[in-house]
């Protein structure tokens, strides 16, 4: 009997394709997501450029409209959600000292369900045609109203890619958020009840819990108008006589939350890298438990404040206003308590603490310039003008996507037994920051003077030119901190310094295993009695549990 | 407070600080008060980080681990307590502003105007005077106007930020708001809800006048088409070709509703809602083709011969 000649590469490539193990599907997640990053990023780039001078024809409208909408799409369903489904995939069993998640096999059938979603989305610039019936990609915007997408206004296949590939994708998040859910409540290894979980858990608890109660309604919505566009049905026909108004209420009841499904995951990272770069407990844990569960529950009730301006009634107006400026609440206790953590530390500025302070700080002013479009009359001038895209961008990108670096600087080591490279990233921080606040922090006054968003060219003397201009240097600033990320992960993978099982002097669970973590993750499942662990063996003489 | 600074700008800006209306006043005051109260937050909140940053910075040289803080019950009770005192505060502040612009009917002595917004220009109706126009409306100084808001095809939404907040026009709706141009100009504006291609142009000019002016202006928009011979029979062109089947004249041809009224074309000062100024080159380029000026507009390239357009353009001038 002969055997097949041995092929490392293709091995290793089979290894991948049918890996049922969190960790690998954790890694996958997270470079298809950081991949998406980079291209939606271009195409932000090209809108840069395009509106960088007035009247400029860079980008023809339609290819504007699309990339626009593709911007948005895969900033949101193919960066934000893989980046946190694989963060949790890769450490919630860690964490919690599990061997792996509860369902492996519906772990991996979710990934490339997400996997072929992206590829079905991205086609569409090869197989799509979009609103002019061109070919093109989807560009009915990220938020797809109707009635622009029926057929009518709609006629090229493009936005039938833009369901079908979210409509997959999407299925893929349902089922690893039920299979996190599971997970987190039934899988914790002994000594740890819910209140001794570490944040990160609870976070990704709370944030599973909402991507299972939202995105079934975007599911829902784009079968409703598959069925619209394919088979004559007029759930948001506007020349059938439909209300286009229920797609709205029904996109944002899971658009909203949406944004905390991306947010929170935010939040868990730098809680749980501030406690350790500032060597200090996290203050008041409890709260942050409560503040997590209340968002849950608040960001359910707030959707219409992306409407205030479609004519509701001052009644249900004022009660959107009064929900939004109440989830403010618990958000803003969440902040507090990160600089109560590092008050009075002995605070370490490495990239991933430089990345966590940068979000805590550029959060703030997101968190902010919410209240004003809280405020329903400010929101009739100020929604769907560039001060909104300054608004989410701050919180996405300031917020967000601080937050993903850090954890990434932070647990990179864990994952792949190196370090990344300390000089390249605090260099990427500040051209990050500096490149952040001269693109969105200008679009905050373009806003004011009246720009709307999603227009692909504006005219001269209305006073938008500077403020456009600086966004679009900014965005230029952007591409060398983020050029010089990926020159520091290949680098680092080949030649940065081991790391060891515990670089940072860290103290939940995932840091007392080998790095890069063993299949099955522990030879021996531990047991804990307090909330970090690992305090407690380091210092005997006073642990934590002696507190909690 | 940035933003005010930058109130003082040309006539032509959009600047939401710089209102001119009793419905735009109240909400630039608004600002003020909450620019006031965010600041002070910002302040608070980034004053406590940034001296945490600098206060509590690594030596490198501790020896050992800082004094560990589980959390407080009265500073974690103060920063629950008094943001819920400050969104309580907002939120009145808020409902109180909501009702204050709230105007469900039009008050005595207003013009009302219906406002429809097509992909991508703007019709404007005025029902008790008969008269229906295309992009720039005009309104007299110092009278409430009430705009109700509807759509022909896909969700529009109706802003000039110097007079009022927007509104959505949403087909299968009727919405409305209001606003009072206490001074005399042009304002601008524009749609701000994306709705298809040309999103970008669909550029509003509310243009207000004294009283006198005005009512000359409806008068002559009153009037049908003036009948002036041409030499190149421009008429006979327009009513040969398929412009008829969506432009209207009054007292020419009334099939047409698709595309703007015509009938008073010279009395506005652009053409493709707001996209060029309305002189004869720019009508002959819009006519050879339109994409040339609106890249992906409804308007059809008829294909028509530079004789054609050259009599059209003659006839579309006498349109007074």
């Amino acid at each position: 009997m002969t055997t097949a000649p041995y092929n490392p590469l293709s091995s290793k490539l089979h290894d991948w394709v049918t890996t049922v193990d969190h960790k690998k599907l954790g890694v996958m997640y997270i470079v298809s997501g950081l991949f998406y990053l980079i291209v939606a990023g271009c195409e932000a780039l090209m809108m840069r450029w395009q509106l960088a001078i007035p009247d400029n024809s860079v980008l023809s409208p339609d290819t504007f409209n699309a990339f626009f909408t593709m911007h948005g799409t895969t900033m949101i369903f193919l960066v934000g959600m893989p980046i946190l489904l694989g963060a949790a995939n890769y450490f919630i069993p860690l964490m919690i000292g599990a061997r792996d998640m509860a369902f492996p096999r519906l772990n991996a059938f979710g990934f490339w369900l997400f996997f072929f979603g992206a590829l079905l989305l991205y086609f569409s610039f090869l197989g799509g045609q979009g609103l002019s019936g061109e070919p093109g990609a989807p560009d009915v915007g990220w938020f797809a109203y109707a009635p622009l997408t029926s057929t009518t206004f709609s006629p090229g296949s493009a936005t039938d890619y833009w369901i079908i590939s979210l409509f997959v994708a999407g299925m893929g998040s349902i089922m690893t958020a039920v299979n996190l859910v599971t997970t987190i409540l039934t899988m914790r290894c002994e000594g740890m009840t819910l209140m001794k979980m570490p944040i990160f858990a609870w976070m990704m608890l709370v944030d599973a819990l909402l991507i299972l109660i939202a995105l079934p309604t975007l599911t829902a919505i784009q079968i409703m108008l598959l069925l619209d566009r394919q088979f004559g049905a007029h759930f948001f026909d506007a020349q059938a006589g439909a209300d286009p108004m229920i797609w709205q209420h029904l996109f944002w009841f899971f658009g909203h939350p949406e944004v905390y499904i991306l947010i929170l995951p935010g939040f868990a990272f730098v809680s749980e890298v501030t406690p350790v770069f500032s060597r200090k407990v996290l203050f008041g844990y409890s709260l942050m438990v409560a503040a997590t569960v209340s968002i849950g529950f608040i960001a359910l009730g707030v959707w219409a404040h992306h409407m205030f301006a479609t004519g509701l009634s001052p009644a249900v107006l004022s009660y959107f206003a009064g929900a939004t400026f109440i989830i403010g609440v618990p958000t803003g206790m969440k902040i507090f308590n990160w600089i109560a953590t590092m008050w009075g530390g002995h605070i370490r500025f490495e990239t991933p603490m430089l990345f966590a302070t940068g979000f805590i700080s550029m959060f703030v002013i997101g968190g902010l310039t919410g209240i004003m479009l809280a405020i329903v009359p400010m929101d009739w001038q100020l929604s769907d003008t560039y001060f909104v895209v300054g608004h989410f961008h701050f919180v996405l990108f300031g917020g967000l996507l601080f937050a993903i670096f850090s954890g990434f600087f932070y647990w990179f080591p864990k994952v792949t037994g190196k370090l990344l490279n300390e000089t390249m990233g605090k260099w990427q921080f500040w051209l990050l920051f500096v490149g952040f606040l001269l693109t969105f922090g200008p679009m905050h006054m373009s806003g004011f003077e009246g720009m709307p968003r999603r227009i692909y060219t504006y005219m001269p003397g209305r006073g938008l030119e500077l403020w456009n201009m600086l966004a679009s240097i900014g965005a230029l600033v952007q591409v060398f901190g983020f050029s010089l990320f990926v020159i520091n992960v290949i680098w680092s993978l080949r030649n940065g310094k081991l790391a060891g099982d515990d670089p940072w002097d860290a103290w939940t669970l995932e840091w007392s295993t080998t790095s890069p973590p063993p299949p099955w993750n522990y030879a021996e499942l531990p047991s804990i009695r307090s909330r970090r662990p690992l305090w407690d063996e380091k210092h005997p003489e006073d642990p934590d549990w002696l507190y909690e | 407070m940035l933003g005010a600074s930058l109130a003082v700008a040309s006539p032509q800006n959009l600047n939401m600080f710089n209102p001119v209306s009793p419905a735009a006043t109240p909400i630039r005051d608004l600002f003020f008060l909450v620019f006031g109260v965010i600041g002070l937050i910002f302040l608070i909140t980034e004053g406590a980080l940034i001296l945490s940053i600098f206060k509590f910075r690594s030596t490198g040289k501790e020896t050992k681990e800082p004094p560990q803080m589980y959390g407080s019950n009265p500073i974690e009770l103060a920063w629950t307590v008094v943001p819920v005192l400050i969104v309580f505060v907002l939120f009145l502040v808020t409902t109180r502003s909501i009702y204050s612009l709230d105007m469900q009917e039009p008050p005595e002595g207003a013009l009302r105007v219906k406002a429809t917004g097509h992909q991508w220009w703007w019709e404007f109706e005025y029902e008790d005077l008969g008269i229906t126009t295309a992009g720039e409306l005009h309104v007299p100084k110092g009278v409430p106007v009430f705009v109700e808001l509807r759509s022909a095809d896909v969700i529009h939404s109706f802003w000039v930020p110097r007079l009022a907040g927007k509104i959505d026009c949403i087909p299968n709706r009727e919405n409305h708001m209001w606003f009072q141009a206490d001074e005399i100009g042009t304002w601008y504006g524009q749609c701000a809800e994306f709705c298809g291609t040309q999103h970008a142009k669909m550029l509003i000019r509310v243009i207000s006048e004294d009283k006198k002016d005005f009512d000359s202006w409806a008068t002559n928009q009153l009037l049908p088409a003036v009948e002036v011979p041409t030499p190149m029979n421009g008429k006979d062109t327009f009513l040969s070709l398929a412009c008829v089947n969506c432009h209207t004249v009054q007292g020419v041809t009334h099939q047409g509703g698709f595309g703007p009224d015509l009938t008073h074309l010279m009395s506005r000062d652009t053409i493709a809602s707001g996209a060029a100024e309305n002189t004869p080159e720019n009508l002959t380029k819009w006519l050879l083709n339109p994409n040339s000026i609106k890249d992906g507009c409804l308007m059809p390239n008829m294909m028509l011969t530079e004789k054609q357009v050259a009599s059209l353009v003659e006839f579309l001038t006498t349109l007074k």
